[in-house]
């Protein structure tokens, strides 16, 4: 009797500490989760209030809407072509640091701090370096005789450029990668040495699959940030002083989360972009559960 | 003899070795480094260094008056104290509430609650455009779009990743003290209050800085629930800055290296909070 008190007492203080995230997830969470859901079967513009229309802007989406196919190649473009190089170079940069190395927290500081400047400011900075005529690229790359493409203002050229700029913020994903490093047993690579590996069998045999779930979490999450890809493009890719709508040149960089945010507050077409939203919520859940189906199959756990 | 030559061959490909990283470090690094010397020194130059091949490095003459030309486009100051008034709110918000939350994840046995935790992490993978545009909407309703309210409110009911992150270090600190304080008469609050608290400072350090950087540099939010200028966040203001002026490149890498230095000046005072809090994310993705 005693026991069942306490339990039930618990409960009650355990439910009081964690309120206020019961109160935000109902009203933050699933509320506007609920919400969204029910506007996307809906035209709204704000001013009149949501009348139904079935599947209608799905089907519009998919069928007879060209910018909707656009925007889903270009943000493709950025995870097939973009994540892997991000992911590679990362690597690259944690496998670096985590040698026996000097200056090691400079090196370390020098390719994080990129990754925590204001989104706003580095995309003003790339700006600048990509100027086809001034820019630093363009600059380097005359001094070898090399004529730069355009870059930002070249449809072939744009895309790659976000990657470029990409690049330069992998701080985060290396830092990861420097944890799962530190947490591989030195007795392997001792046991490995005894049997005569050389360091790339080690790299490969021991390094690569004992850093598989780390992998396979900065896969993740760059994925689903590669998804909702936004600030760089919106304040990048608009001609200056005009009312050019963000994406250019034509569409080559309108990725899905600008012409969302688009059709939400420019277009103020509510239910048009929420059916949008809640496709990319179920592209984002369909693409992290292959990920997982898929890592039985590449994932190495220790003790499994 | 064979000894030695092995010895040899060993010491050479150590050798190379050394080269080699070291080689790719400096290269990397230099890769990495020179955007920002870019940037700052654009910032210093005279309008007639900007435009030339091959590009000046060094601005001569050295025009830090750009700085203060730049401060003046753009209303510097109103807009470095709306960033403040979104950021520090919101802040000590994501502290109080996230810090609540952990604790009842953490340190109070009730049925459920790891499924409930589950749910929390779940929350994470939820992308921002899914709720934003009811929430706009709500907010509307409530008249509160042009007002700090969308951007501060939601602070104050925890975010799952730091609720996350805090839960983590609570368990690290040994049940023995809570039970302790109980035979003693403490209640939960109480030992939340005058024990895990206390004993949390690093991992609450570390959640008030990733929470400021957050703040400090968010775009989206800002973007859509701001739209007189005079409320607008040094992210905005800068943004704005440049559909004017788009042309003037130095004052607007002047005006990036101002809102950027807040930043980069906490990371350095804050650096063994920062590698620390890094550690406890890192720990099992």
């Amino acid at each position: 009797m005693l026991r069942l008190r306490k339990k039930h007492s618990d409960l009650a203080t355990g439910l009081a500490f964690i309120s206020p995230w019961i109160i935000g997830f109902l009203a933050f969470v699933l509320y506007p989760l609920l919400a969204s859901f029910y506007y996307s079967f809906t035209r709204f513009n704000i001013i009149q209030s949501p009348r139904w229309i079935g599947i209608e802007g799905y089907a519009e989406l998919f069928f007879d809407d060209p910018l909707f196919w656009i925007s889903i190649q270009n943000t493709l473009y950025m995870l097939v072509f973009g994540l892997p190089l991000s992911l590679v170079v990362s690597l690259l940069l944690a496998v670096l640091l985590n040698q026996n190395i000097r200056f090691k927290a400079f090196f370390r500081t020098l390719f994080y701090l990129p990754t925590i400047i204001p989104a706003v400011a580095s995309a003003m900075l790339w700006l600048w370096i990509f100027n086809p005529q001034y820019g630093l690229i363009n600059s380097v790359l005359a001094l070898v005789g090399i004529r730069g493409p355009g870059w930002l203002v070249d449809p072939r050229w744009s895309k790659p450029a976000f990657i470029i700029m990409d690049l330069w913020g992998v701080g985060g994903a290396m830092v990861i990668y420097l944890a799962g490093l530190q947490g591989i047993p030195e007795q392997l690579y001792e046991a490995a040495e005894i049997d005569g590996a050389n360091w790339m069998q080690k790299f490969w045999r021991i390094t690569i699959p004992m850093l598989t779930p780390t992998i396979l979490f900065n896969l993740i999450l760059g994925a689903i940030s590669k998804l909702q890809y936004f600030t760089a493009p919106y304040i990048m890719t608009r001609g200056v002083g005009t009312n050019v709508p963000p994406g250019s040149p034509l569409n080559s960089t309108l990725f899905y989360s600008l012409l969302l945010f688009q059709n939400a507050f420019a277009y103020f077409k509510m239910g048009y972009a929420s059916a949008m939203a809640w496709i990319l919520f179920v592209l984002i859940l369909v693409i992290t559960l292959a990920l997982f189906r898929s890592s039985a199959r590449w994932v190495y756990y220790e003790g499994q | 003899m064979a000894n030695s030559v092995y010895n040899q061959s060993l010491k050479r490909q150590w050798l190379f070795q050394q080269v080699a990283i070291y080689g790719l470090l400096v290269a990397l690094g230099a890769l990495f480094a020179l955007p920002f010397v870019w940037l700052v020194s654009t910032s210093l130059k005279i309008d007639s260094q900007l435009f030339v091949m091959p590009p000046i490095w060094i601005p001569d003459p050295i025009k830090w008056n750009n700085y203060r030309k730049a401060l003046g486009y753009i209303p510097f100051w109103l807009y470095f104290k709306n960033t403040l008034t979104i950021t520090v709110p919101s802040t000590i918000g994501m502290l109080v509430s996230s810090s609540l939350v952990a604790y009842g994840f953490a340190r109070i046995q009730w049925p459920g609650r790891d499924v409930v935790f589950i749910l929390v992490l779940a929350t994470m993978m939820l992308p921002y455009q899914v709720t934003m545009i009811p929430l706009f909407i709500v907010f509307r309703n409530l008249g509160w779009i042009g007002t700090f309210k969308p951007l501060i409110l939601p602070s104050f009911f925890g975010g799952p990743f730091y609720i996350f992150l805090l839960r983590q270090f609570y368990l690290t600190l040994p049940m023995e003290l809570s039970d302790a304080a109980k035979i003693d008469g403490c209640s939960e609050l109480g030992i939340y209050r005058r024990i895990i608290l206390p004993l949390s400072k690093p991992a609450l350090s570390t959640v008030a800085l990733f929470s400021i950087m957050a703040y400090w540099n968010d775009f989206l939010a800002p973007l859509i629930y701001l739209e007189d200028d005079s409320k607008y966040t040094l992210a905005l203001g800068l943004q704005q800055f440049q559909r004017q002026f788009g042309m003037e490149w130095a004052m607007l890498m002047a005006t990036s290296v101002v809102i950027t230095l807040p930043i980069i000046v906490l990371f350095f005072l804050t650096q063994k909070t920062f590698v620390q809090g890094i550690a406890l994310t890192g720990m099992k993705g």
